[in-house]
């Protein structure tokens, strides 16, 4: 058995019948929550005059004509539950709520700091039976609360069954003693206790002696969970509701700031303070999101990603960037640009924006920054004297700062994969992003392009004719041939010139069948039919 | 941390002494970017010195250009320093990797428009080559900006113009010009392209002002360049 289901030491606190607590149901009045016309909770008094769980709703009023009627509502049941978890909560951070009526810990840190199991059973009841009564306004609760403490989430949920007097505490390793007289029933499984029951196995000590892995040959998985169960091993640990760690910041800029200068200082704060937030969990940004609000009630955003870590004044940079996309037009050409020279050299106040790209048309109010993907933070190991490293970073950063200008899309890196064409076999990345190839390259691609690859690849592909001696244009027939050998060629309808020598045509799809008629070669089929004066390339 | 402890504390001033002898001094040698061998005695250093502005023309007929500058970029694209190729949005990536150019070091910005000047003077600041196709003629302005980039940067501006149509408006220091490409390898109706012979004319100012020319095979029928 690994460790990792070693049982852990577990409180587990049960509010009986929670359903109709939560209802604000007193405990001298019969009532019944119902599911799908069957009864799925009944208050003490319902079950002292017959009714039970799983009956109908007219059987169950038979029984007892008075049952008040309740209709079934997780969200009521969880909502009156939560000043229990609440309570519970002031014991240890890390409550986990099983379903509305039952929560559970782990015991270790809170048993030691108040004295014990016994002293820590005593508090959680107490506090958790005042929330629980002052939560459901029906005085004295229905059952009150039951608290079990023992080894194992299983054995406490047991436990506080069946406890008597508010609660139980089963000593360390007794989970196995414990757990021998219940029936196979309190597993849960109906199917598997109704097997076993069959089988002659009535208790979960009985399931408990037999051997670990005749019962994972029987029963499956599933069975084999079951016995682990019943021997006071764990089926999972108890994991605890950690609260989400907030990975947002933000800030209201009051006045508005309509400059760049103005909304990257606030942006520089503002990245440190997500970076810091950060490196307490010891996290790094990978991704970040940058969102602005502006005057006239625009909604900004971008997504900024980096092969590695953002430290915090990359992400300040980042967002600085951004806000030099979006304020462009209202920044004075040269307050701040991009940095001095570089943001004068193209003329900046030309203010072209790349197609697609927002903009805002008034001040930004408010300021952004969500951390989107997160990474456990390593750390960045340096080289030695700077070195490429250094370079590599610069480069990084450099690169970053065009794509502010131009979005994302604006710089790519070019990845080879499989295919035929050159044009084909290409697959433009945005700078940051995986560098995958589009198809992959050791597949074998019958018919590729053999070497070497033409350096210009025009997309869309130059529109070319072709015409033979007698002006008549070259056409491809149905068989893939040529109708004439061709001897005058004119590229993007440039000058004529002559061609020496040619080769093809190699049709690219599956049949060559009927080419456009005029342009002759299968032009754009990322093939290299022809070769004219001056060795011309045609793709 | 266990270093720290090991050494008595003056060893630290020692040791930061020591770190800034060690610091490799660049000698005017050190600043160059290699080039293929093929190509080493064209250029008046045997590379691309760091800070110059290189001027790349296509031959009459067509262009080569752009087989030219991934050549000239290839030695040190496979030595790990970082490309950038603006304004090039037909860049053949294949032939760029056949020729020897590391694509994971070579970034593209096919279409900067008009902001291309801001974007290669950007790239200057960080990147160790930038290779350049003017959309149009370019201001003297902005031209002497960049080269100035360049050189203050020791970064290697590489200005690709198309045959016959002059856009960069300073003399480049190193010209480097292509003339009369020939293709083997294909007949009336069959073969294929396998290799192509042009001649390579680089002159200038300075140290380049003397002319070299040399016929080469760009690309040879093995991939890559070799001298006819």
């Amino acid at each position: 058995m690994s460790k990792a289901l070693a049982a852990t030491r577990t409180l587990v606190l049960w509010c009986p019948d929670w359903a109709v607590a939560a209802a604000g149901i007193p405990p001298e009045v019969p009532a019944a929550v119902l599911m799908a016309n069957r009864v799925e909770v009944c208050s003490r008094k319902a079950r002292a005059e017959g009714v039970s769980r799983g009956l109908r709703r007219r059987e169950a009023q038979a029984r007892c004509p008075d049952l008040v009627v309740l209709e079934h509502d997780p969200g009521r049941d969880a909502r009156a539950f939560e000043p229990v978890v609440a309570a519970a909560a002031s014991f240890t951070p890390r409550v986990e709520v099983i379903r509305p009526g039952v929560c559970a810990f782990a015991t270790r840190g809170p048993s030691r700091y108040f004295g014990g199991d016994k002293a820590l059973l005593a508090r959680v009841v107490r506090t958790a039976s005042r929330a629980a009564e002052e939560a459901t306004r029906a005085g004295a609760g229905q059952g009150g609360v039951r608290v079990g403490i023992a080894d194992g989430l299983f054995a406490a949920a047991l436990a506080a069954r069946a406890a008597v007097n508010g609660g139980m505490v089963v000593p360390a390793g007794g989970s196995a003693a414990f757990l021998f007289p219940f029936p196979v029933v309190a597993l849960e499984r109906p199917e598997l206790a109704d097997l076993l029951t069959r089988l002659g196995i009535q208790t979960l000590g009985e399931l408990a002696a037999l051997p670990a892995a005749d019962v994972l040959a029987r029963f499956g998985p599933d069975g084999a969970t079951a016995h682990r169960m019943a021997r006071g091993l764990e089926d999972r640990p108890v994991s605890g509701r950690t609260p989400p760690p907030d990975l947002v910041v933000s800030r209201e800029l009051d006045p508005p700031a309509a400059r760049v200068d103005t909304a990257a200082f606030a942006a520089k704060a503002l990245a440190s303070e997500l970076h810091e937030r950060l490196q307490d969990l010891g996290l790094a940004c990978t991704r970040v999101r940058v969102e602005a609000e502006t005057d006239h009630g625009e909604r900004l955003s971008s997504l900024w990603r980096h092969h590695g870590p953002l430290t915090a004044g990359a992400m300040a940079e980042r967002v600085r960037w951004q806000l030099d996309g979006w304020l462009r037009g209202d920044v004075p050409v040269g307050s701040t640009g991009v940095t001095g020279g570089a943001g004068a050299a193209g003329g900046a106040g030309a203010a072209a924006e790349a197609p697609g790209w927002e903009e805002a048309t008034a001040g930004i109010v408010l300021l952004r920054l969500a951390a989107e993907e997160v990474v456990v933070d390593h750390g960045r190991q340096l080289g030695f004297w700077g070195g490429s490293a250094e370079g590599d970073e610069r480069a990084a950063r450099a690169l970053a700062r065009v794509q502010g200008m131009l979005g994302p899309e604006g710089v790519v890196t070019a990845v080879v994969g499989g295919g035929r064409g050159p044009g084909e076999q290409v697959r433009f990345v945005p700078w940051g992003d995986p560098r995958e190839p589009a198809r992959p390259i050791d597949s074998p691609w019958p018919g590729r392009v053999p070497a070497p690859a033409p350096t210009l690849v025009p997309s869309p592909p130059t529109r070319a004719e072709v015409a033979d001696e007698g002006w008549i244009n070259v056409r491809v027939t149905g068989r893939g041939r040529l109708s004439a050998p061709p001897a005058r060629l004119s590229v993007g309808e440039g000058q004529w010139e002559g061609v020496e020598a040619w080769a093809g045509p190699w049709p690219a799809g599956p049949i060559p069948g009927r080419r456009r008629d005029g342009s002759g070669l299968p032009a754009g089929s990322g093939r290299r039919p022809l070769v004219g004066r001056g060795g011309l390339r045609l793709m | 941390m266990a270093l720290s402890q090991a050494l008595p504390r003056p060893a630290v001033p020692e040791l930061r002494e020591l770190a800034g002898r060690a610091r490799p001094i660049s000698l005017a040698r050190d600043r160059l970017l290699p080039v293929l061998p093929a190509l080493a005695d064209l250029l008046p250093e045997a590379g691309l010195r760091r800070g110059t502005t290189l001027g790349v023309t296509g031959g009459p007929g067509h262009s080569g250009a752009t087989s030219t500058a991934l050549a000239l970029v290839a030695a040190s694209s496979a030595a790990g320093t970082w490309c950038a190729a603006v304004g090039m949005p037909a860049l053949g990536a294949v032939a760029a990797a056949e020729l020897g150019v590391d694509l994971a070091h070579l970034a593209l910005v096919p279409s900067a428009g008009p902001q291309w000047a801001t974007v290669a003077a950007a790239l200057l600041d960080a990147l160790d080559i930038v290779m350049v196709q003017p959309p149009s003629l370019v201001r003297s302005a902005d031209a002497r900006r960049l080269s100035a980039r360049a050189r203050e940067r020791g970064s290697v501006l590489l200005v690709l113009e198309p045959a016959g149509r002059t856009r960069w408006p300073e003399a480049p220091r190193v010209r480097v010009r292509v003339e009369g490409g020939r293709w083997q390898g294909l007949g009336r109706g069959h073969g294929r392209l396998t290799a192509r012979q042009v001649e390579m004319v680089v002159d200038g100012r300075g140290t380049a002002s003397r002319e070299r020319r040399a016929k080469l095979w760009l690309p040879a029928p093995s991939g890559g360049v070799e001298r006819v």
